[in-house]
């Protein structure tokens, strides 16, 4: 195994007709780690993915997966590489069991598709038709598929979506593993909780181009807040001024106020606040020390206007 | 990071990637849509309970003035083995194949080590073997209604090269349509040549009954050169038709370079 990235992406530009779904997108993507590609609908998640897998030729730009080229060297990577779909790609009719041995069957050397499926907790439908099962079943099936022949490398196209509670930690742990025993995973989701848990490594994308990338810490950076809730209308501008530069202040909706600062929030800070409120005989509730979390950066990045 | 869940040993997932032997693959991808056709009620309707039917019906009942000098199952056999890879080569095929496209089957088998060329081989495999299968009840049904065929050497390798030009050009047709219609399209149009087929194609109304002047035609759909080539060894020991293997060779020919040039994955 050499040591290159698992995925290199420079320049990618794909398009449909006049649009164009990717636009000059650049990431790199680590062996062994989790690489998270987030992005609103439409932002060209799949899309990098699909090229990524061989099935779209790239119209600019260079992609290597595990140092080949997927559009020339398909023969090379499948092997390697482990797919699932955003949707579909089972056939309906054959039961659950019997599809994941089909797949075992293609590698030489596979997990034991028994055993995969017990672990993704479907042993109990192993004869059930694909189309019977619950869109989460269909999901674990189609997770399970990806890994069956013990790939370096698995594409997870929202692997998660639809999935129960249950189900969804079931898919964090097998991810872990994954990760624990040096596979490359890269995964696509509308879930922040999920990528920051999850990824060593995150791309947000929008409009077909990265718009940041980092360690979920590091993309969320050190800002920290601070909530309260008291009667509304209180003068922040006031309330700026008793605290670091750099900080911002403010109400909204009325009543619920929100301090923002460069730098973890501390002791020091807590005491300006409640000693400003205390000047004003106000009784500050739900009093909460937060940091910045990845859907709020997401969601700073990318806006929050709704995506077709 | 989530603890580990303690099914996970350490080293479960250690890549250890690579390709099964390309026999193996074939083998598999064959042995499961061989299972999943033989479990589809719809299928097995086309493939096998409507060629018995027909073959059972038209020959122990005078339905048709066959008027052709042969006794009626002597006529109808060749016929009804011509219906039956019509029905698993072409239109079952056909079906399955735009469902699967559809269902984005065949582009997640396009992301495994199974090769196009292999899911082709994997494809003709099956048809072969339901075709195998049809022929032992087939051919046992029409002896145990009193069939005499021919049974010499000629007819022994003739009848087997004009089942297998016929499945390549009834397969060709079957890609070429999955491949570039819808999945709902290719179900109704499958359908339809199927019965066009079935009363043109000279498998129980003798194509001479036919007005004259549509009799060479006839013979060039692939069903009508398939029902005419095998009756005329089987049942006129007349030996190598030239004219319809030429036929089924040219329909195999074309219709495998359309489907291998306009066949969309996806």
């Amino acid at each position: 195994m050499s040591n290159e990235p698992a995925v290199t992406i420079a320049g990618l530009v794909k398009r449909y007709g006049e649009r164009c779904a990717v636009d000059g997108l650049t990431l790199t993507a680590g062996r062994g780690e989790v690489t998270a590609i987030l992005g609103p609908n439409g932002a060209g998640k799949t899309t990098t993915i699909e090229v990524c897998e061989g099935y779209r030729r790239p119209d600019g730009g260079t992609v290597r997966v595990l140092g080949l080229d997927p559009a020339a060297d398909g023969r090379a990577l499948r092997p390697r590489v482990g797919v699932m779909l955003q949707s579909g790609g089972i056939p309906p009719a054959v039961p659950a069991g019997e599809y994941l041995r089909l797949l075992s069957r293609f590698h030489s050397r596979p997990n034991d598709p028994g055993w995969l499926l017990d672990i993704v907790g479907l042993s109990a439908v192993a004869k059930t038709p694909f189309k019977r099962l619950s869109g989460g079943q269909q999901q674990r099936l189609s997770l399970a598929a990806a890994v069956v022949g013990r790939p370096e490398l698995v594409f997870l196209d929202e692997p998660t979506a639809g999935m129960d509670p249950q189900a969804r930690h079931a898919t964090w742990d097998l991810v872990s593993a994954l990760r624990a025993d040096g596979v490359a995973v890269i995964l696509t989701t509308h879930f922040m909780e999920e990528a920051e848990r999850l990824s060593d490594h995150v791309v947000i994308i929008d409009r077909g181009q990265a718009v940041a990338s980092g360690s979920p810490a590091e993309l969320t950076g050190s800002t920290g807040q601070l909530r309260f809730r008291a009667q509304p209308g209180l003068d922040t501008e006031s309330l700026l001024a008793a605290l670091p530069a750099g900080s911002a202040a403010k109400e909204s909706p009325a009543g619920h106020y929100l301090i923002e600062v460069q730098a973890a929030v501390d002791p020091g800070l807590l005491a300006a606040v409640t000693a400003w409120c205390a000047e004003r005989s106000v009784l500050p509730s739900s009093l909460k020390i937060e940091s910045r979390t990845l859907e709020d950066v997401f969601l700073e990045l990318t806006g929050r206007e709704l995506r077709a | 990071m989530t603890e580990l869940s303690p099914a996970f040993s350490a080293g479960t997932f250690t890549p250890a990637p690579g390709a099964a032997p390309l026999r193996r693959m074939v083998a598999a991808q064959a042995a499961l849509e061989t299972r999943t056709l033989l479990r589809n009620g719809e299928q097995l309707t086309l493939t096998l309970v409507i060629p018995l039917l027909l073959l059972a019906g038209f020959s122990l009942e005078n339905l048709v003035n066959l008027g052709v000098g042969l006794s009626r199952i002597d006529f109808l056999t060749p016929g009804v083995i011509a219906l039956a890879v019509m029905s698993t080569a072409f239109t079952s095929q056909a079906i399955a194949t735009g469902f699967e496209r559809r269902y984005g089957v065949l582009k997640r088998l396009g992301a495994t080590p199974l090769s196009r060329p292999g899911l082709i081989a994997a494809k003709t495999a099956t048809v072969i073997v339901v075709e195998l299968l049809q022929a032992a009840i087939i051919i046992g049904v029409a002896f145990a209604l009193g069939w005499t065929p021919d049974a010499s050497a000629l007819a022994v390798v003739t009848v087997p090269l004009l089942v297998l030009l016929g499945t390549a050009a009834f397969s060709g047709l079957a890609l070429l349509m999955a491949g570039t219609l819808r999945a709902e399209a290719t179900l109704a149009a499958a359908n339809l040549v199927y019965v066009v087929l079935l009363g043109i194609g000279g498998v129980v109304f003798p194509l001479a009954k036919f007005p004259a002047g549509a009799r060479p035609f006839l013979e060039l759909l692939p069903t009508g050169a398939l029902s005419t080539g095998l009756r005329n060894v089987l049942a006129y020991h007349g030996g190598l038709p030239v004219k319809n293997t030429v036929t089924l060779a040219a329909w195999a020919i074309i219709t495998i370079t359309l489907a291998a040039r306009s066949f969309r994955w996806e």
